[in-house]
């Protein structure tokens, strides 16, 4: 066999190989190459239902790879620049929960930033892991929630010397960036692991000039979103893992929860874009972050929008900043991030990734064209001179440090009771109250509702927030503890 | 031999026209350019397959983007232009006197050099004066324009490709805000016929609708385009296309022309039933 190397993408080549072998299926999946969901395989396309295949010999099984997946697993861990890489089917909010659960057992500590995506506090849930949340610095006038600086790592660490490990969002959804090296330096020195949640960083791995990535820095794990900036398909992830890490047990962690029947076409998109960016990837995310710097420069011009980027770096809790991605700032024309997200969708037929109360994210990529990028800019200033107002009375605020009482895994399977909302202040909430996206709860489970949180989700759900979480899909009541 | 250009109106219509012999052929930045020679039409410019105008009816369509909209305004000095590159619109303009400046932004330059070499018809005009030639994104350029134009003409191609930026609601809103207050856009508005194109005219419609106090439709017959059935969209500030027309005026500047004429201009909006009611569909 000839040796592999960037150029192969082992999963796509045996799928074409198998396509070609006309294979008559007496296994799952049941429509048989399409042919008996004619529907659907009009709706997919013909190509795709016939690559939608089981596991079996000659396309290995990602519950145990030892060929075909274990190659393409290979060249996606030289690619990335780390030891061992598992190709993951069930989204980066799967590859977060195994690294955690990787390096935490019950009881363990963990030090995270409150900022995280849900998924990780899912994982304390999960795993009954003990949170030790250090608050993010915060940008007021922005409002939005920054890096973590390293002396409160410093300060957490002195405080919870028996943690395991720390994790860390490394860029947020904003872009801003935390000092990497220094925290994983600092949390090596403790025998701590580190594990980074780098949802948004794929292009860090492979464009030049963005901010150091996860591998490089040292640290343990990453979670990878190969389907945000990567290009590969939605639900596709990467989990990269340092030379520490016992690659073996972690399989046998993200097989506690993976299904057996990983599909073929997140893989071989995952395997076809690990390629494409080891291939091109420098060229692609210029052109990326050529585009983003483009329409910052003329989206500032617009005047009241302030689309921001490296001149917030202050050294610590905005140590870099991920110039690929468009944040805007929207309050100044007396919109909130989501009423100009509503407008531009609702008005302009241009959908963007996000608003919250004073932000908008538009998610430049390769796929974009020059053109669009045209229209988004004319867009927004039309919004500035249709709907813009004056911006007194608009909240700012945007993270509320949270108050904890009990481990988010007491706190979800505790007897509980319904509240409506305005009742609900003073006790402990046992569920997730959050907009979607980002996902980052404004209330986990575990945390004491203040009044300040009760206003802050009546302006959100006013200003047409996607709140998600609750058992109460309305978010009228909340669910808490009974005690 | 016989050699025949065809473009499918739909996906179960062609048209096709002999083609003598072909003129040039090339690719830009944006889109394939050809120029053949034909017959039955002369000289026909088409991009990436899509007839954009030939010499023995682009009369019709220039006459009429242009004539309605400068007959209607008292008073037309400054112009802008968007696309166009062929100079059709710019030949009708500079008939007039009163013009004092016409901008004209093609986002490709190409198109406009090919246009000079090889259909001096249309392209005829480009070394007046008066004339201002800008190549970029008229989306782009239109953005920073305010309170500035009498008369804005939007010459686009489709809905797709290059110039779908210039059926969107983003766009006649940033021409509303370059006109004056009392100026008049012009659009091509596609065909009402098939129902791929009646569709996208509703949706421009609808967006114009949304921008403009004033908006109407009008017709003309336009015998190599989809149907032969064209329409152009009158959005203006403050002046009705018929109500406020003075035909006579008009006549007085000694223009000649052969398409359009001052009964046609008042005829020209008088539409089809079918074509009114998918413009109150979406009004």
């Amino acid at each position: 066999m000839a040796e592999l190397s960037q150029t192969n993408a082992p999963i796509y080549e045996a799928l074409r190989k198998f396509r070609r072998m006309r294979v008559v299926p007496f296994d799952v999946p049941g429509h048989k190459r399409g042919r008996g969901n004619m529907e659907l395989t009009e709706f997919l396309g013909e190509d795709c239902m016939n690559v939608d295949v089981n596991s079996m010999k000659p396309l290995d099984n990602l519950c145990h790879p030892v060929s075909v997946i274990k190659d393409a697993e290979m060249l996606a861990a030289e690619a990335f620049g780390a030891a061992n890489a598992f190709f993951m089917v069930g989204g980066t909010t799967s590859a977060v929960q195994s690294m955690i659960m990787y390096a935490c057992k019950e009881g363990d500590k963990i030090i995270m930033p409150r900022n995280v995506h849900r998924s990780a506090i899912n994982a304390m849930i999960l795993t009954g892991a003990v949170p030790v949340y250090v608050n993010p610095d915060v940008n007021h006038q922005l409002g939005i929630a920054l890096g973590m600086s390293v002396s409160q790592v410093e300060q957490a660490i002195r405080d919870n010397p028996d943690a395991k490990a720390i994790m860390i969002n490394n860029p947020t959804y904003y872009g801003i960036c935390s000092d990497l090296q220094r925290i994983t330096d600092l949390a090596h020195e403790h025998g701590m692991l580190v594990l980074v949640d780098e949802a948004h960083g794929t292009h860090f791995y492979f464009g030049e000039n963005f901010p150091i990535t996860a591998m490089a820095a040292g640290a343990d794990c990453a979670s990878v979103s190969m389907h945000k900036s990567g290009g590969s398909l939605t639900q596709s992830s990467f989990l990269l893992m340092g030379k520490n890490i016992n690659a073996d047990y972690m399989r046998q962690v993200i097989n506690l929860t993976q299904t057996t029947s990983a599909s073929y076409l997140l893989l071989s998109s995952l395997d076809i874009s690990r390629k494409r960016l080891a291939l091109g990837g420098r060229e692609i995310f210029a052109q990326t972050v050529e585009m983003a710097e483009y329409a910052r420069s003329e989206i500032n011009e617009i005047g009241g929008y302030y689309a921001y980027s490296r001149e917030l770096i202050n050294g610590d809790s905005i140590y870099d900043f991920d110039v690929s991605k468009l944040s805007i700032y929207t309050l100044p024309i007396g919109l909130a991030g989501i009423e100009v997200y509503d407008l531009l969708r609702d008005e302009y037929d241009i959908q963007i990734e996000f608003g919250d109360i004073g932000n908008v994210l538009a998610y430049i990529s390769v796929g974009d064209r020059k053109r669009d990028i045209e229209r988004l800019i004319s867009a927004l200033a039309e919004i500035k001179r249709r709907f813009g107002k004056s911006s007194a009375h608009m909240l700012t605020q945007e993270y509320i440090s949270p108050v904890v009482t009990e481990t988010p895994r007491k706190a979800f399977y505790a007897p509980k009771r319904s509240l409506p909302l305005e009742e609900a202040a003073g006790h402990i909430c046992s569920e997730f109250v959050m907009c979607y996206p980002p996902g980052i709860p404004i209330l986990a489970p575990g945390e004491l509702i203040t009044p300040e949180i009760i206003e802050y989700i009546r302006y959100a759900k006013e200003k047409g927030c996607q709140m998600t979480g609750t058992e109460d899909i309305n978010i009228e009541r909340l669910n808490v503890l009974d005690i | 031999m016989e050699l025949w250009f065809t473009e499918r109106h739909t996906p179960n219509v062609k048209f096709s026209i002999k083609v003598d012999h072909q003129l040039y052929s090339g690719n830009s930045e944006f889109q394939r350019i050809d120029v053949f020679d034909s017959k039955e039409f002369g000289r026909f410019l088409t991009l990436d397959g899509y007839m954009m105008l030939t010499e023995k009816d682009e009369f019709i369509y220039h006459e009429m983007i242009t004539h309605v909209p400068m007959a209607v305004h008292p008073n037309p000095k400054n112009i802008l232009v968007i696309g166009a590159g062929d100079g059709g619109v710019v030949r009708e303009l500079t008939r007039y006197a009163s013009v004092e400046s016409i901008d004209l932004v093609e986002i490709d330059e190409l198109v406009v050099e090919v246009c000079k070499k090889y259909l001096p018809t249309t392209a005829c005009r480009f070394d007046d004066p008066r004339v201002h030639v800008y190549y970029e994104d008229g989306v782009k350029f239109i953005r920073r324009c305010t309170d500035q134009y009498d008369v804005i003409i939007v010459d686009s191609t489709d809905p797709f490709g290059p110039g779908e930026g210039l059926f969107t609601k983003e766009f006649y809103g940033s021409c509303f805000k370059a006109l004056r207050d009392d100026g008049i856009m012009v659009n091509q508005h596609e065909s009402p016929f098939y129902d791929e194109d009646a569709a996208a005219m509703q949706r421009s419609h609808k967006r114009i609708v949304e921008s403009f106090p004033i908006s109407k439709v009008y017709q003309a017959h336009i015998p190599t385009y989809p149907s032969g059935h064209w329409l152009f969209g009158f959005a203006s500030k403050k002046y009705h296309p018929t109500n406020d027309y003075n035909g006579t005026k008009w006549s007085m500047l000694g223009i000649k022309t052969r398409y359009y004429n001052p009964r046609l201009h008042t005829g020209a909006f008088a539409l089809p039933c079918y074509v009114e009611e998918l413009l109150r569909d979406v009004e």
